[in-house]
């Protein structure tokens, strides 16, 4: 560990490399301008980047080994904390691969209530990373403001389950309570404010002089090598490929919903940050259709095996008792098999690959997370850009480090 | 779209004749291929349109006569269709040729799976642990590494757990 220490240390500047003009320089693990715990080492001539080198997994907390051993309802928890910040579509994500394990048909109030919150999850995913791009390039305003916003839709995470960062929102097979009275008036008063000082957010960067300056060329990378690389999301569609897993393989009901999917076409800073933008609006759409086409019905599938009931049955009725103890028990037949669910994340392809042998805890679990799979390509896209480019292309490229590193 | 499938069906086995084809019950398509022309089998499916690596990785299944299997899930984005190769090793021979050179994306996610796993991928450019430490020396998601340390006894996994 010491040799290690040292190798750091020397990292850090390196003397013997600053005669030749070429310095290498430790960008990170705790960088005030990299929005989490990501190591990069630089080789740098002047303020240009040569060569990067990333080192991942500081915050590797074996996610999918701990999975091996819990319950399937107890796995919520854990996705939470990939991509925290847009928790609810990986909890309902998570939740809808074992519905399709366990064959389970969700109602359509389910769904329209599911792309509810996980369009209002999107919208707070785009928010943080373009209020931050905004900040990266000396725009403080924007960000205080989109702030404010999101903190709106973290009280209506709030009215839907009680928390607002790590929701652990919904169960398998629903949710364990309807919408309340006082969440549509909530999502309604947002849907009326919200577009307003969005749209302001967007005049002060969208068209901006000093801002396009800073971000078009920033970053860039071609339609083929993002495909390469897999890039999923919004990184993807700024590259130009319209692949969009709610269009691709719709889940949920997307099927019902009539929205536009924005592609760039430089796959620079630039195009994210606007595919972005765009993605905001298209949210709204989605969530405006699924509020006037809400159906009748159960907010929760008529599963009792695998639906946990709500505690207050369990406390007066038998059958609630009974099935709350089998779940928790695991006494319920999971079929065995495996089974690949992906849903569209805030930075792209969220996959669940799960392999079930029928006991109590999945067999194998792996999280397919975009952020780990496109992070490989930020050495290649900084390459012979400045500094201050490289600052912005990470967070254009929205790596969260939760995700990055499960 | 079946049509389409069959012309998968038909590129894959015209690389490995011995590929064993199921679609289960979720109406995935999964291909079990042989190691050795794995790498091969990949390439086939890449220049017929199969751009788009979703995933690769690793599992272990201590009790069976394979020991390891590598999952590929490889998606055609024109046809909209994703298929699932696997790969069966064994402890003695678990080593399986690189596809990086086909998809950049299999880097990281092959030292994913070598890191957990220890699965050796030929040709790998810098095959080296990536999320664990770098002088760790086993590969923490073998079945044989119990996530409760073992000495522990108050904690009973007769109720709780597997």
């Amino acid at each position: 560990m010491i040799e290690l220490d040292l190798k750091r240390q020397n990292a850090a500047v390196s003397t013997e490399t600053i005669d030749g003009q070429i310095a290498t320089l430790n960008l990170g693990p705790t960088h005030p301008a990299t929005h989490g715990i990501f190591q990069n080492i630089l080789k740098v001539d002047g303020e240009r980047i040569i060569s990067a080198e990333q080192t991942i997994g500081y915050i590797h907390r074996a996610f999918e080994k701990l999975s091996e051993r819990r319950p399937y309802n107890q796995i919520t928890p854990i996705t939470d904390r990939l991509n925290y910040c847009s928790s609810p579509i990986n909890n309902i994500g998570w939740h809808m691969t074992v519905e399709k394990l366990i064959g389970a048909e969700m109602p359509k109030k389910v769904d329209y209530m599911r792309v509810i919150v996980m369009e209002l999850a999107r919208i707070a995913d785009h928010l943080v990373c373009n209020s931050v791009i905004g900040v990266d390039t000396g725009a403080l305003t924007g960000f205080t403001y989109m702030f404010q916003e999101r903190e709106k839709i973290y009280d209506l995470y709030e009215e839907i389950c009680g928390a607002r960062l790590t929701t652990n929102v919904g169960r398998i097979g629903g949710f364990d309570r309807d919408f309340t009275p006082d969440f549509y008036s909530k999502l309604n008063a947002f849907l009326k404010e919200f577009p307003k000082r969005f749209d302001e957010f967007g005049s002060l960067l969208e068209r901006n002089r000093i801002f396009m300056d800073r971000c078009v060329g920033a970053g860039p990378i071609s339609a083929d090598k993002a495909l390469s690389y897999s890039f999923a999301g919004p990184n993807l569609r700024a590259a130009g490929v319209d692949y969009d897993v709610r269009v691709m393989k719709p889940y949920s009901s997307y099927e019902d919903f009539d929205f536009e999917i924005p592609i760039g076409s430089d796959g620079d800073t630039y195009d994210r940050f606007m595919v972005r933008q765009q993605e905001i609006r298209e949210s709204l759409k989605i969530i405006q259709q699924a509020l006037d086409n809400m159906p009748d019905g159960s907010y929760h599938a008529d599963i009792p095996d695998f639906y946990l009931p709500p505690k207050e049955e369990v406390y007066s009725s038998m059958e609630a008792l009974i099935y709350h103890f089998k779940i928790i028990m695991g006494e319920t037949a999971i079929p065995k098999g495996e089974v690949y669910h992906s849903v569209e994340g805030g930075n792209g392809e969220l996959g669940y690959y799960l392999v079930s042998d029928g006991g109590r805890t999945p067999y194998r679990l792996h999280f397919r997370r975009p952020c780990f799979i496109y992070y490989q390509a930020y050495p290649e896209m900084i390459k012979g850009a400045l500094l201050s480019d490289a600052i912005l292309t990470m967070s254009s490229m929205n790596v969260i480090a939760g995700e990055l590193d499960a | 779209m079946p049509d389409f499938f069959e012309n998968t069906r038909t590129i894959i086995e015209a690389v490995d004749d011995s590929a064993s084809y199921s679609l289960d019950n979720w109406n995935e398509h999964n291909f079990i291929v042989s190691s050795d022309l794995l790498f091969d089998v990949i390439k086939a499916l890449k220049e017929n349109g199969y751009q788009y690596l979703i995933d690769l990785t690793g599992a272990h299944y201590p009790d069976t006569e394979y020991e390891y299997q590598v999952v590929y899930h490889v998606q055609n984005l024109i046809e909209n269709l994703r298929v699932r190769i696997k790969v069966n090793l064994t402890t003695e021979k678990n080593e399986v040729s690189s596809i990086v050179d086909l998809y950049n994306a299999a880097n990281w996610m092959e030292r994913e799976t070598f890191d957990f796993y220890g699965i050796i991928f030929t040709g790998h450019p810098n095959l080296k642990r990536i999320l664990n430490l770098d002088d760790m020396d086993y590969h923490p998601m073998r079945k044989e590494y119990k996530l409760e340390d073992e000495t522990r006894n108050d904690k009973s996994d007769k109720y709780f757990g597997r």
